[in-house]
């Protein structure tokens, strides 16, 4: 680790240790594959420990999907799905109602579990990730017997069988983006959670079971890239709905040419997050801590490219360095957390080969002097100055709690260089001028612009890309339209 | 008495606002008439007079972008006696345009709204266009299948680069002198002519279009696209040729969909 630039500020006082108990957690030591109703041993008898990326300390074995899986709950699925669109949509939206109900009663277990299985601090889990998921279905319960207003009052059906694979940073509460939209609207699912992350997935599954939702109707199939791959090239699969990163999702556009299989890309970003000198400045640097630094920065819209308009840029950095000295990194269970283990050493290689490549290419790095533990995965937030729009750490996702500071001198020259992106995800501005900040999020090419906030979410809200970070939506009516035919 | 002798037509590329040959100084030839097949370059070229004319394009008023469209209309309807085109195409092209023209102010309420989040902001979502949109025209109908991915993309917002009829393109360049004369600006309307497969490929890798909108019917050329699209994650559409104007405007919310982004923006409500 390079040695910071400057010291950290001595902190006036210590926490003591606040773990979360993990004791009312329900783990099972073996997960088999959740397919038509229930765990079931995958063919080829393939079983992987799933690590806890905080000590590298295996949790539980989790069964691998393989292609003779994949089809098989191809086969059920596509065998439940008549069942299930022609169900009453009250009846429907009953069952994500309950699925609700349940993920809010086991809202804790799934908090420890969440942070056991990806590192996320705790306070994020329970108080972000989960009671997301659960308002996620919740809100789509609603829409199951609504749907011919939700898409401007045209006749709709569902689509069949539609195949979802959702990345390791927010478990639970991708599972929710995909499922509750796709069941709502009359589809049957399969989804395949990260190599990763597959445990509250697998829980999800036992309150699928739990709230008697019909068997085949959603398939849950932990595994690896090959997994799924297999889902998206296999035949009988009618939608394809995909959160990632760029380079797979352009793989999986790839895959699909050709074939009237509708996708959907939710990819990558390189969020600006954009300072004026206007702004309340104590409260930005709150925002930028938690643009960057929430869930390690594993955010597809992190707010990662900070420019700060030239005349505050001393100032902002200053507040900001300070702020970041005071952030505690550390065990994920720890309830005073704020920043947790990097989810796995693949990730964390590629964090530290970004961030040689920002030295090497001559940015100036700060790296914040805490203590890390021994075992786990670890990297410490980092902030980069001097740094150029050629830079990679400038145009690269780095998926960490990195941050690159640019500046700008004006308005337009802010507009210009949030835009100069390949992806367009998400932006933040940060002013006190309404009149302001309502012309710069016009002019932002990204789908999702906070102002005086960052990494909001809603499920009645819609969230996407422009650009390379991907099309279509979730969230809010534009989140049923993925998976709805429209009849005319 | 002499015999007046005919002015005739030199048929070229609409690029940016200008007629312009070809730079490559290929011809084709059409009912007797010469015409520019089109390179790879005038599809670069054409991207880039796109990409010019997008912001100031998608920053004017849905209400200026409608009377732009409906002007449209009424200079089709004034020349549909000349138009290499049937009377009744030319009908439904001029009823398509003004359908479309009805759109631009329709789109952002159909689409958009307020999000009731739980939180104390004003969050709401609104269609934008995606941007320069690359048009692959069928070859027939050539003018109304043209006019039936053009109307849309033009009514959402965007601007096209266009691969008119490769069996029919007379009447497809000759909508560049329709259009040159409604207001729309130099750019935002590209008509190229030529080779499909040679131009939809090139416009299909072109690193700075975000969307192509494809009606030429041709499975391989699709699938094609569908490849090079990836690369950069464009959107694509692929529909039949519009026959009539019922099939032209019946999906009509489809077709923009298909080249419309949805942003939303947070704005904090009190402190």
């Amino acid at each position: 680790m390079t040695p910071s630039v400057e010291t950290r500020t001595s902190v006036v006082w210590d926490y003591a240790p606040a773990p979360e108990s993990a004791e009312h957690i329900r783990l099972r030591g073996r997960y088999g594959l959740f397919l038509d109703g229930d765990f079931r041993a995958p063919a080829d008898g393939r079983y992987v420990p799933t690590l806890n990326p905080a000590t590298e300390e295996p949790i539980a074995e989790v069964a691998w999907a393989g292609p003779a899986d994949v089809t098989a709950a191809i086969e059920r699925a596509r065998a439940a799905f008549p069942a299930w669109a022609a169900l009453p949509a009250l009846e429907r939206g009953k069952y994500l109602f309950r699925i609700a109900r349940l993920i809010q009663e086991r809202a804790r277990e799934l908090a420890v579990v969440e942070t056991l299985d990806g590192g996320k601090p705790l306070r994020e889990s329970r108080d972000v990730d989960i009671p997301l998921a659960a308002a996620h279905f919740f809100h789509y319960a609603g829409w199951a017997d609504k749907l011919g207003y939700g898409v401007a009052a045209r006749e709709v059906a569902p689509l069949g069988v539609v195949g979802q694979i959702v990345p390791w940073n927010f478990p639970l509460l991708m599972a929710a983006w995909k499922l509750a939209p796709a069941l709502a609207c009359g589809n049957v699912a399969i989804l395949k959670p990260a190599e990763t992350t597959p445990l509250t997935a697998l829980l999800l599954a036992e309150i699928c079971a739990e709230a008697e939702l019909p068997a085949g109707v959603v398939a849950i199939l932990p595994g690896d890239g090959g997994a799924g791959a297999t889902l998206v090239r296999a035949p009988g699969v009618d939608k394809i709905a995909f959160t990632g990163s760029t380079a797979v999702g352009r793989d999986i556009q790839t895959a699909l040419a050709g074939q009237d299989v509708p996708l959907t890309l939710e990819l990558g970003g390189k969020s600006a997050n954009i300072v004026f000198e206007d702004a309340a400045l104590d409260q930005a640097v709150e925002g930028i801590v938690n643009g960057i630094f929430f869930n390690q920065g594993h955010v597809c819209c992190a707010g990662s490219r900070l420019l700060i308009q030239e005349s505050v840029r001393d100032e902002v950095i200053a507040k900001l360095w300070r702020r970041m000295g005071r952030l505690r990194v550390g065990d994920p269970l720890d309830k005073n957390t704020d920043v947790g283990a990097i989810n796995s050493a693949e990730q964390l290689a590629r964090i530290e080969t970004l961030v040689a490549a920002g030295e090497e290419e001559g940015a100036l790095r700060r790296t914040v002097a805490c203590e890390l533990p021994e075992r786990g995965y670890w990297f410490a937030p980092t902030l980069f100055t001097d740094v150029s729009p050629a830079h990679r750490i400038a145009a690269e996702e780095i998926f960490g709690p990195v941050v690159s500071v640019l500046t700008f001198r004006t308005q337009a020259e802010a507009i210009e260089k949030a835009n100069n992106s390949r992806y367009g995800l998400a932006a933040g501005i940060w002013t006190d001028k309404g009149a302001k900040a309502f012309e710069v999020a016009s002019a932002l090419r990204a789908g999702v612009v906070w102002q005086n906030t960052y990494n909001h979410f809603d499920p009645t809200a819609a969230f996407g890309g422009y650009k390379e970070s991907g099309f279509g939506r979730e969230g809010g009516p534009a989140g049923l339209r993925p998976y709805l035919r429209v009849l005319r | 008495m002499t015999r007046r002798l005919a002015v005739r037509k030199t048929y070229k590329l609409w690029i940016g606002g200008a007629f312009v040959r070809s730079e490559s100084g290929r011809y084709d030839e059409a009912d007797g008439v010469n015409f520019p097949r089109a390179s790879r370059k005038d599809v670069r070229d054409a991207v880039a007079a796109a990409r010019g004319a997008a912001a100031p394009w998608a920053a004017r008023t849905p209400y200026n972008r409608g009377q732009i469209l409906y002007r449209a209309a009424e200079a089709l309807e004034s020349r549909a006696d000349s138009m290499r085109a049937p009377r009744d195409e030319v009908d439904a092209c001029v009823d398509v345009l003004l359908h479309y023209a009805g759109w631009t102010d329709k789109l952002q309420p159909v689409l958009g709204g307020v999000n009731p989040v739980a939180a104390p902001f004003l969050s709401f979502s609104l269609p934008e266009p995606t941007g320069v949109v690359g048009v692959v025209a069928p070859d027939a109908p050539a003018l109304l299948g043209l006019i039936a991915e053009l109307a849309p993309t033009l009514a959402a917002g965007n601007v096209a680069v266009a691969i008119v009829s490769e069996s029919e393109p007379l009447v497809g360049l000759d909508l560049a002198e329709v259009l040159g004369v409604s207001d729309v600006p130099g750019g935002v309307v590209n008509l190229l002519s030529g080779r499909r497969a040679e131009l939809a490929t090139a416009l299909g890798a072109h690193r700075d279009l975000n969307a192509i909108v494809d009606a030429g019917a041709d499975a391989e050329l699709s699938a094609e696209l569908d490849r090079l699209a990836a690369e950069t994650i464009k959107r694509v559409r692929h529909g039949d040729a519009a026959t009539s104007y019922d099939a032209a405007v019946g999906d009509a919310l489809e077709r923009m969909e298909a080249v419309t982004e949805l942003k939303t923006a947070w704005h904090p409500v009190g402190a």
